[in-house]
C-alpha cells in the first residue's frame, strides 16, 4: 500500500496539474476574448441592445411678410400605458378615462393588456397631458409631440398646404419648402431587452433634434383677409361656384395674396368643406383632392378679353399698330371662311386702336393679330413667357395649352388674339400682364422670401429669375396708358376708384363646351397706373345672372384696392 | 476491503475546502439571482427571486446532508455500490421510457412538482463503484481483466446516459478514465488516449467533414461542428446561444460592468442562470472576476489532491480522485463550451449554475470528500 501510494500520488498530481493547465488555457482564452476581442463583441452586443427612438424636430414656422405667424406647431401629447409598470390598475383606468373623456372599459382593456406599450390616446392637448403627468401614476407615459397648427384656420389654405402624420408637407408651400421646414429629427438611443422592451435607467445617448427653418413668405395676412372677404362676398352675391383672386407686386413677382374660395380648414384638412352632391360617384379621396386644388395655378381657362393686353403689347412692340390707327367694327370680322362676332352685336363702328381697346372690341384685336401673322404672334407669345410655366414655388402648376405653331391658321390666330381657343392659368395671365406693365421685365411669381434657421444664424434669401426686356419700356408705358383708359373711360369703368389711377382689363370667358352657357368673369387691375405697385386678378367661376366681367368682376377689384392701397401706403391723389 | 482499526486521534477536517464550497455556493446563488431575476420577474409574475430561492432551499438541505455524510465512515456506503448501480440502471431505463421531455431530450424524472435528473446519481454511483472496484481488484488494474471490469461498470451506464445527455456521458467516461489512470501503474496507454482525444478535437472540422462524407456523422452533427468553428455565421440558428455568450464575455472587459449590470441576461442569453452563467459572470465581473472563479476551482481541486494524497486508504483516495475528476472535467468542459473552445454541449458549472439535482449531489460528493478528510490522522 505504501509503495503503491507514491505512484498514486504522482498520478493524482498529474491529474491536478493537467486540470490546472487546462484551466490556465481557458484563462488564456478568456484573456483573448475579454481583452483582444472585447471591442468586437461589445460592439456587436451594443448593436443588439440598442434601440433608436426618434425625437421629432419642430417644423419651422411660416411667417407672412410682416412676421405674423401663419403656420406653427402646437405641443400635443401621446398618452400610453406600460402594463408591467402599473401598480394600481383601477386608479389608472379611472383617471385616464375621466381626464380624457374615454369609456372606462376601453381604457381598462388597454391597461390590462399584456404588452410593452399600449397607446391610449394621441393628439391630446398639452394641458390635459400635463394634468395626467401631474397625477404621477405608475406605468402611465405622457410623450410630447408636435402637431402643425394654423392660427388662421382656412386662410390661404390652398397656398400654405398642410402636413401629414409624420409632419411632412402634403400640399402647397409645406411641400415645396419641406427641406427647409422639416428640420432634423433627433435620436434617443436606449437599451432594450431581448423582447425589445426598453430598460429603465439605462444609459441614454441623445442626439438633439434641430428645428426646421422659419420661412417668411411674401403673403400679407391683411391683404389676404381683405381679398378673401371680397371674394366670398362676390361668390355669395353671384352664386358663383368658385372665386379666385391673386394680388401680386408686379415689380418683383411677390404674391401678396392668393385666394381661392371656398377655402378649407387647414387644421382639419380631411373634412370636406361642402356636402358631397347626391348621385356623384366620386370617392371621398377624389373630393378631398378637388377641395385641396389650387385653381389659380392647377387649372387652366380661356382668359378671354384680358388676353387682349398681350395682343396689344405684341402689336405695339412689333410696330404693326399705333394708338391712333383707325379701325372699323361692323359687329363681326370674317377670317377665311369664318365669321367671328364682336360682343357688341351692332358693332363699335369707327374707332382708333385706343378706343378699340377701351371697348374691348374683338375685330380690332383680330386685325392686330392678323397684321402680326402666326410667326410673329407665336414669337411674342413665347417671348412673354406664355408657353412655359411661371415657375411659382407651389406644386402642380399647370402648363399652357396652346395650338402648335404648325397647326395654327389665321382662324386660330384670330381667336387667340382675343383670348380664346387656348388655355392658361390665372397665375400665368397676371404674371404676363405684370411683366407688360412693369416696364417689360418678366418676373417669377413667388411666395418664399427667406428661410431663417432655428438658431437665427443662417439666413437664406431666395432669389428668382427676372427676364428683362420682354417688351420695351416704351411699349410698357403705352400699355399702362391704354389700360388706365380702359378703367377710366372704357369697359373697366367699375374698377375706377376716386383719387387713384387704376389700369385694368375685363374679360368674360365662355366655359367649354360653349353650349352650357357657363362663364368665367374676370378682371385684372393694377395701381397706380403710371407706376404699378400692385396688380390683382379676380376670376369668378360660373356666376349666376349677370356675368360680364366689367359688371361683376371689376367692382371686386375696386373694392379690394380701396382697402389695400392705403394699407400699402399708396395714397389717393386729391383731384379737382 | 482492507479494514483499519479506528483510533481516537485528532482528526483532520478540511475547513478550507468547506469554506470554498460554501463560498462557491453562495456566490452561485448571487449569480443565479443576478442572471435570472429579470426574466423570472417576467415569467413568474414578478417573483424575481424564483430561481434563487429554489436553489437556496436545495443548497441548504444539501449542506446539512453534506455535514451529515462527512461525519459518516465512508466505508459504510461502499457496500451499497452494487445496489447503486442497480438503482442507476433502473432510473436510467425509467427516464428513457417515462422521462419528461424537455427540448427533445428525456432527462427528467418527475413526480408532480418535484423532478430529478438521474444522471447526477449515475455520476456519484460510478465514483463509488469504481473506487470500490479498484480497491477490490488490487493489482488487476493493470491487467486486461481489471480494465475490462472497470469498462463493464462505466461504459454501459455512460452509453445509456449519453443517449439523452451526451455531455454527462462524456463526464462519466472521464471520471472512470481518470480513476483508472490514477490507480494504474501504467502511463502510456492513458497518455495515448488523451493525445488521441486532443487530436480529434483539434482536427474536428476536417474529421467531421470526412465522417459526414462517408455517412457516419449526420449532417446536423456536422452543422454543430461548423457552428463551433464559426458561430458568427449562424447567428440565428445553431450559433445563437454561443454567440450571445461570447457577446456577454466580450463586453465584460477587464473589470466587467458590475454586479447586476449585465444586459445579455435580459433574455438574450437563453436561461442564463443555467449552462451559460459563466458568461454572465464574465460580463458583470470581468476578466478579473472570471479568473477568480477559475482560481477557486483550481484551489478546490488542489484541496482534493491533498485529501486524496493523504487518504487513510486506497478506497478513500479513489473516492476523492473520482470527485476531483468529476469537478475538474465539468468545470473545464463548461468554461470551454461557454468560451466556444469546444463544440456546444449542455454542461452546468458546478456549485454556480442553477440546478437542484446537481447541487444536491455535489453536496453529497463534497460530504464524501470531507468524510475522507475527516479520517486523516494529523499525527502523520
Amino acid at each position: 500500500m505504501i509503495q503503491s501510494k507514491s505512484h498514486h500520488r504522482g498520478k493524482m498530481a498529474a491529474v491536478w496539474l493537467m486540470s490546472s493547465l487546462l484551466m490556465a488555457g481557458l484563462m488564456g482564452r478568456l484573456v483573448y476574448l475579454m481583452i483582444f476581442r472585447s471591442e468586437h463583441y461589445s460592439q456587436m452586443a451594443e448593436d443588439l441592445h440598442q434601440r433608436e427612438r426618434t425625437i421629432k424636430a419642430a417644423r419651422g414656422q411660416i411667417l407672412d411678410r410682416n412676421g405674423t405667424v401663419i403656420a406653427t406647431n402646437r405641443t400635443v401629447c401621446t398618452i400610453s400605458v406600460i402594463h408591467n409598470q402599473i401598480t394600481d390598475k383601477d386608479q389608472v383606468a379611472e383617471t385616464l378615462s375621466r381626464t380624457l373623456g374615454l369609456a372606462e372599459d376601453e381604457v381598462r382593456k388597454k391597461v390590462e393588456k399584456y404588452s410593452a406599450r399600449e397607446i391610449v390616446a394621441v393628439n391630446v392637448d398639452k394641458e390635459l397631458g400635463d394634468a395626467i403627468r401631474n397625477c404621477h401614476l405608475d406605468g402611465v407615459k405622457v410623450d410630447e409631440d408636435y402637431r402643425r397648427y394654423y392660427p388662421y384656420g382656412s386662410l390661404a389654405s390652398k397656398v400654405l398646404g398642410f402636413t401629414g402624420g409624420d409632419n411632412q408637407g402634403i400640399i402647397g408651400l409645406e411641400v415645396v419648402y419641406e427641406e427647409w421646414l422639416k428640420g432634423k429629427n433627433g435620436l434617443i438611443l436606449t437599451q432594450a431587452d431581448a423582447a425589445g422592451v426598453e430598460i429603465d435607467n439605462a444609459f441614454e445617448d441623445r442626439v438633439e433634434p434641430v428645428a426646421g427653418a422659419d420661412l417668411t413668405i411674401s403673403l400679407d395676412v391683411n391683404i389676404q383677409t381683405y381679398a378673401q372677404q371680397a371674394a366670398l362676398k362676390v361668390m355669395e352675391e353671384k352664386g358663383a361656384k368658385r372665386v379666385s383672386m391673386i394680388v401680386m407686386n408686379p415689380q418683383n413677382g411677390e404674391i401678396l395674396a392668393m385666394v381661392n374660395v371656398p377655402e378649407f380648414d387647414l387644421n382639419d384638412p380631411f373634412t370636406l368643406n361642402v356636402e358631397p352632391q347626391e348621385g356623384t360617384a366620386a370617392s371621398k379621396q377624389e373630393l378631398l383632392n378637388q377641395m385641396w386644388r389650387n385653381p389659380s395655378i392647377n387649372d387652366t381657362y380661356e382668359p378671354g378679353s384680358t388676353f387682349k393686353i398681350i395682343t396689344a403689347a405684341a402689336g405695339l412692340e412689333a410696330g404693326v399698330v399705333r394708338l391712333e390707327d383707325r379701325f372699323s367694327c361692323p359687329g363681326f370680322r370674317v377670317v377665311e371662311d369664318r365669321k367671328i362676332r364682336c360682343h357688341k352685336v351692332g358693332g363699335h363702328g369707327a374707332e382708333n386702336f385706343l378706343q378699340g381697346a377701351m371697348n374691348s372690341c374683338n375685330p380690332v384685336f383680330i386685325d392686330v393679330g392678323q397684321r402680326l401673322g402666326v410667326d410673329q404672334y407665336y414669337h411674342y407669345f413665347t417671348q412673354f413667357g406664355l408657353l412655359g410655366k411661371t415657375g411659382i414655388d407651389l406644386p402642380g402648376e399647370a402648363s399652357t395649352i396652346m395650338h402648335k405653331k404648325e397647326n395654327m391658321g389665321l382662324v386660330e390666330l384670330a381667336t387667340v388674339s382675343f383670348g380664346q381657343s387656348f388655355q392658361i392659368t390665372p397665375l400665368q395671365l397676371i404674371t404676363t400682364a405684370a411683366s407688360i406693365v412693369n416696364g417689360g421685365n418678366r418676373v417669377t411669381p413667388h411666395f418664399g422670401v427667406r428661410a431663417v434657421s432655428s438658431d437665427g444664424e443662417t439666413v437664406r434669401k431666395f432669389s428668382y429669375p427676372v427676364r428683362e426686356g420682354v417688351v420695351s419700356a416704351q411699349t410698357s408705358e403705352t400699355m399702362r396708358y391704354i389700360l388706365e383708359h380702359v378703367v377710366s373711360e372704357g369697359s373697366g369703368k367699375k374698377a375706377a376708384l376716386e383719387g387713384y389711377r387704376i389700369g385694368g382689363k375685363t374679360a368674360t370667358s365662355e366655359k367649354l363646351p360653349r353650349s352650357l352657357k357657363k362663364y368665367i368673369s374676370s378682371f385684372v387691375g393694377f395701381a397706380p397706373a403710371d407706376d404699378p405697385q400692385v396688380i390683382a386678378l379676380v376670376t369668378i367661376d360660373e356666376p349666376v345672372g349677370v356675368y360680364y366681367g366689367g359688371t361683376i368682376a371689376a367692382p371686386v377689384i375696386a373694392d379690394l384696392f380701396q382697402n389695400i392701397l392705403p394699407y400699402l401706403g399708396i395714397n389717393a391723389e386729391i383731384m379737382d | 476491503m482492507p479494514k483499519k482499526k479506528k483510533k481516537k486521534a485528532r482528526r483532520f477536517y478540511d475547513y478550507s475546502l468547506l469554506f470554498t464550497i460554501v463560498f462557491l455556493t453562495i456566490f452561485g446563488l448571487v449569480m443565479i439571482y443576478s442572471s435570472s431575476s429579470y426574466m423570472a420577474q417576467i415569467n413568474y409574475k414578478g417573483n424575481a427571486g424564483y430561481f434563487m430561492t429554489r436553489q437556496a432551499g436545495i443548497a441548504l438541505a444539501g449542506f446539512f446532508l453534506m455535514i451529515l455524510i462527512s461525519r459518516m465512515d465512508y466505508h459504510w456506503y461502499a457496500r451499497f455500490s452494487n445496489l447503486a448501480i442497480l438503482v442507476s440502471w433502473g432510473l436510467m431505463i425509467a427516464v428513457s421510457l417515462f422521462g419528461r421531455e424537455v427540448n427533445g431530450k428525456k432527462r427528467w424524472l418527475g413526480v408532480g412538482n418535484a423532478s430529478f435528473q438521474p444522471t447526477e446519481l449515475v455520476k456519484i454511483t460510478v465514483i463509488v463503484a469504481m473506487a470500490a472496484l479498484i480497491t477490490r481488484i488490487g493489482r488487476d488494474v493493470d491487467r486486461m481483466a481489471g480494465v475490462a471490469r472497470a469498462v463493464l461498470i462505466t461504459m454501459p451506464l455512460a452509453i445509456i446516459v449519453a443517449a439523452n445527455n451526451l455531455s454527462s456521458g462524456i463526464i462519466i467516461v472521464g471520471i472512470g478514465f481518470v480513476m483508472m489512470f490514477v490507480a494504474s501503474k501504467k502511463q502510456a496507454p492513458y497518455i495515448l488516449c488523451v493525445v488521441a482525444a486532443a487530436v480529434v478535437l483539434i482536427f474536428a472540422g476536417p474529421i467531421g467533414h470526412a465522417l459526414t462524407a462517408i455517412k457516419i456523422l449526420q449532417p446536423y452533427q456536422l452543422t454543430r461542428i461548423n457552428v463551433w468553428l464559426n458561430p458568427e455565421a449562424y447567428p440565428t440558428t445553431g450559433g445563437y446561444q454561443v454567440l450571445q455568450g461570447l457577446y456577454a464575455i466580450g463586453s465584460g472587459g477587464l473589470f466587467g460592468k458590475g454586479l447586476g449590470e449585465s444586459i445579455q441576461k435580459l433574455g438574450f442569453v437563453p436561461e442564463s442562470q443555467n449552462d451559460m452563467i459563466f458568461a454572465i459572470i464574465c460580463e458583470e465581473l470581468g476578466l478579473f472576476g472570471a479568473m477568480l472563479v477559475i482560481f477557486l476551482f483550481v484551489f478546490m481541486i488542489y484541496r482534493f489532491l491533498l485529501i486524496a494524497g493523504n487518504a487513510p486508504d486506497l478506497f478513500g483516495a479513489m473516492l476523492v480522485v473520482g470527485v476531483m475528476a468529476h469537478i475538474a472535467i465539468q468545470v473545464i468542459l463548461n468554461i470551454a463550451v461557454v468560451t466556444n473552445t469546444i463544440p456546444n454541449t449542455g454542461i452546468t458549472l458546478p456549485f454556480i449554475s442553477y440546478g437542484g439535482t446537481s447541487v444536491l449531489f455535489l453536496m453529497i460528493e463534497m460530504g464524501m470528500v470531507l468524510s475522507v478528510s475527516n479520517q486523516i490522522k494529523l499525527e502523520r
